[in-house]
């Protein structure tokens, strides 16, 4: 670059690389990967005393169904609020499909679909009328936010449905209507807290086939919480927090291969001395949970046997099964997956 | 109710000041009671707020892009709505105590009953947006909204009042929407059958700067405390 002794050449070079970038940035702005992805980085959020979130970084693409597991207390509901646009982000960056969550949040709520644990419907009014609300909300109105809610009635089967109260719909139902209502105004990501809580397995198992439907036919990013293990392994991709920090992250499947070979869960009289026994006896690390023992080793049957042959009057029950992401959590964080004392809020 | 327990039960030894042979305690209250159910009812309207901030409807709205001063004046003017129309079946009850309307009084009184009502709702969501808790919300109900009307020149007039008292009775923003509903009443006939009291002019100006400040107040807080 050329440089000039001239300060007024030099300041108006300044001026021209500022417009330049501007350009760049805003007015040709290339789409780019980011523009279809939730991006967390080093996400830290802290109560009066309380670290909720601890550094924090994930990614999540289109199309994709993402679970955020961890027991009550991990600092999910938190990382949902922040994402849901409803707490500021105070230390770290989100960019959400390219827009940063700090100071965008117009532009973010436009394109957020949300789900709350708690009901988002008004028990009085009708199907038809929380949707007709919620449609004004965002801007839609008459003829377009008729159709559209018709169309997302019928897709989740509670169009005939659609002229009763809230109030008498079963919980199942109530779900639907509020994910058709979160889906509404077609919005690129779909994020729901707790969704499957006060569903039966029936309605959840129906739940979780309509999201896998709805991320791949309308390439919607879906983001859920959960602290319920069946639902993290229908996910394509689980982020396992505990005590705010993730502790693991990837597909379920991946996530139970870390676990070596098979799972052993042993009940006696007196964990404590078998424990340390058996720990010796088969050079073996032994984990205590929920009074009981828990064992990971490969080739899981032949242990079994030897365990049960050398020690047949201490060992009540014995458990042998492949890894879940329960195992996971536990290898990871060395405790059990349980609520903890300190609780969210 | 309270009103006619506490009216007929104090008529007999009260007598408003300058008003020894006028109307009787009773119709002296009556404004005071309209304005006392707009109070309730208005605040009331607003409690709602504080749960559903946290989990509810109002949860959706929130993450919904739509500015904080809609939110407010949606919620605004649904309490108004509420304690207006509780405030118009007590004014059935104004010809029971001798108020006698014309069209015009009638429609000034509605119309200053919905102001009052406006400016009420929004003191309320100004507290209820701060509050953590119900509890919390009950307890600066009966510190702040109990006094204010009962300072307000609903319950006694400030006249003979002691010197304190009656500077506390002229700061209170409520002072001046009792006397402009009790002008607007007594609109038709005689000017104030109850003693001094503020201008008509001063009350309807002061009320309406109330309504204003409450709701920007009460719109600041929303954005504050939400992201």
């Amino acid at each position: 670059m050329l440089r000039s002794e001239n300060g007024r050449q030099e300041v108006s070079l300044v001026v021209d690389t500022e417009v330049l970038h501007s350009i760049t940035t805003e007015g040709f702005r290339q789409p780019t990967v980011s523009d279809s992805r939730i991006e967390v980085e080093n996400l830290s959020h802290a109560y009066q005393k309380r670290q909720a979130l601890d550094n924090v970084s994930f990614d999540v693409s289109c199309g994709e169904i993402f679970g955020l597991l961890g027991p009550n207390g991990s600092g999910k509901t938190t990382l949902f609020r922040i994402l849901s646009t409803l707490m500021p982000v105070t230390s770290g960056t989100v960019r959400i499909l390219g827009h940063d969550l700090a100071t965008e949040v117009k532009a973010i709520r436009n394109l957020l679909g949300v789900v709350f644990q708690h009901p988002g419907l008004d028990a009085k009014l009708t199907v038809v009328e929380n949707l007709r609300h919620h449609g004004h909300l965002y801007g839609l109105a008459g003829k377009t936010l008729h159709h559209r809610i018709s169309e997302l009635l019928e897709r989740f089967g509670v169009a005939d449905r659609a002229k009763e109260r809230v109030e008498i719909l079963s919980g199942g139902l109530k779900r639907r209507v509020e994910i058709a209502k979160a889906l509404l105004h077609s919005p690129r990501v779909l994020l729901l807290d707790e969704p499957t809580s006060g569903l039966d397995v029936t309605a959840r198992r129906q739940l979780s086939d309509y999201l896998g439907t709805i991320a791949q036919t309308e390439d919607i990013l879906v983001l859920l919480t959960t602290h319920l293990l069946d639902d993290a392994e229908a996910c394509d991709r689980v982020g396992i927090l505990d005590a705010g920090r993730l502790v693991a992250l990837g597909n379920p499947d991946a996530l139970k291969a870390q676990v070596a070979g098979d799972v052993i869960l042993i009940e006696s009289t007196d964990n404590e001395t078998l424990g340390t026994a058996i720990a010796e006896r088969f050079r073996v690390s032994t984990v205590f949970t929920d009074n009981q023992l828990r064992i990971e080793c490969k080739r899981g049957h032949e242990f079994v046997r030897d365990v049960v042959a050398t020690f047949p009057d201490e060992i009540q029950t014995i458990r042998f099964g492949k890894p879940t992401l329960e195992d996971v959590f536990i290898k990871l964080t060395g405790n059990p997956f349980v609520e903890k004392k300190d609780t969210e809020n | 109710m309270f009103w006619l327990l506490i009216g007929s039960g104090l008529s007999a030894s009260f007598r408003p000041a300058g008003a020894v042979n006028g109307p009787d305690y009773i119709a002296y209250f009556y404004p005071g009671i309209v304005v006392l159910v707009l109070l309730f009812t208005s605040i009331f309207a607003t409690i709602s707020v504080v749960n559903d901030r946290r989990e509810g409807f109002l949860q959706s709205i929130l993450v919904a892009p739509v500015p904080r001063w809609r939110v407010v004046m949606a919620q605004a003017l649904g309490g108004t709505t509420l304690a207006l129309l509780q405030g118009l079946l007590l004014l059935l009850l104004a010809p029971t105590v001798g108020i006698q309307f014309g069209a015009i009084s009638i429609l000034l009184s509605i119309g200053v009953m919905a102001l009052l009502a406006f400016g009420l709702t929004n003191l309320g969501l100004l507290i209820a947006w701060r509050m953590e808790s119900t509890q919390g919300f009950h307890a600066i109900m009966n510190l702040l909204l109990i006094p204010i009307w009962l300072l307000s020149g609903a319950f006694f007039p400030s006249t003979g009042v002691p010197g304190w008292l009656a500077w506390t009775m002229k700061l209170n923003p409520l002072t001046y929407g009792l006397a402009a509903f009790r002008h607007s009443l007594y609109f038709d006939t005689t000017a104030n059958a109850f003693g001094e009291g503020p201008l008509w002019t001063l009350s309807l100006l002061i009320t309406g700067l109330f309504c204003v400040l409450a709701y920007v107040g009460a719109t600041l807080t929303a954005s504050v405390q939400t992201n």
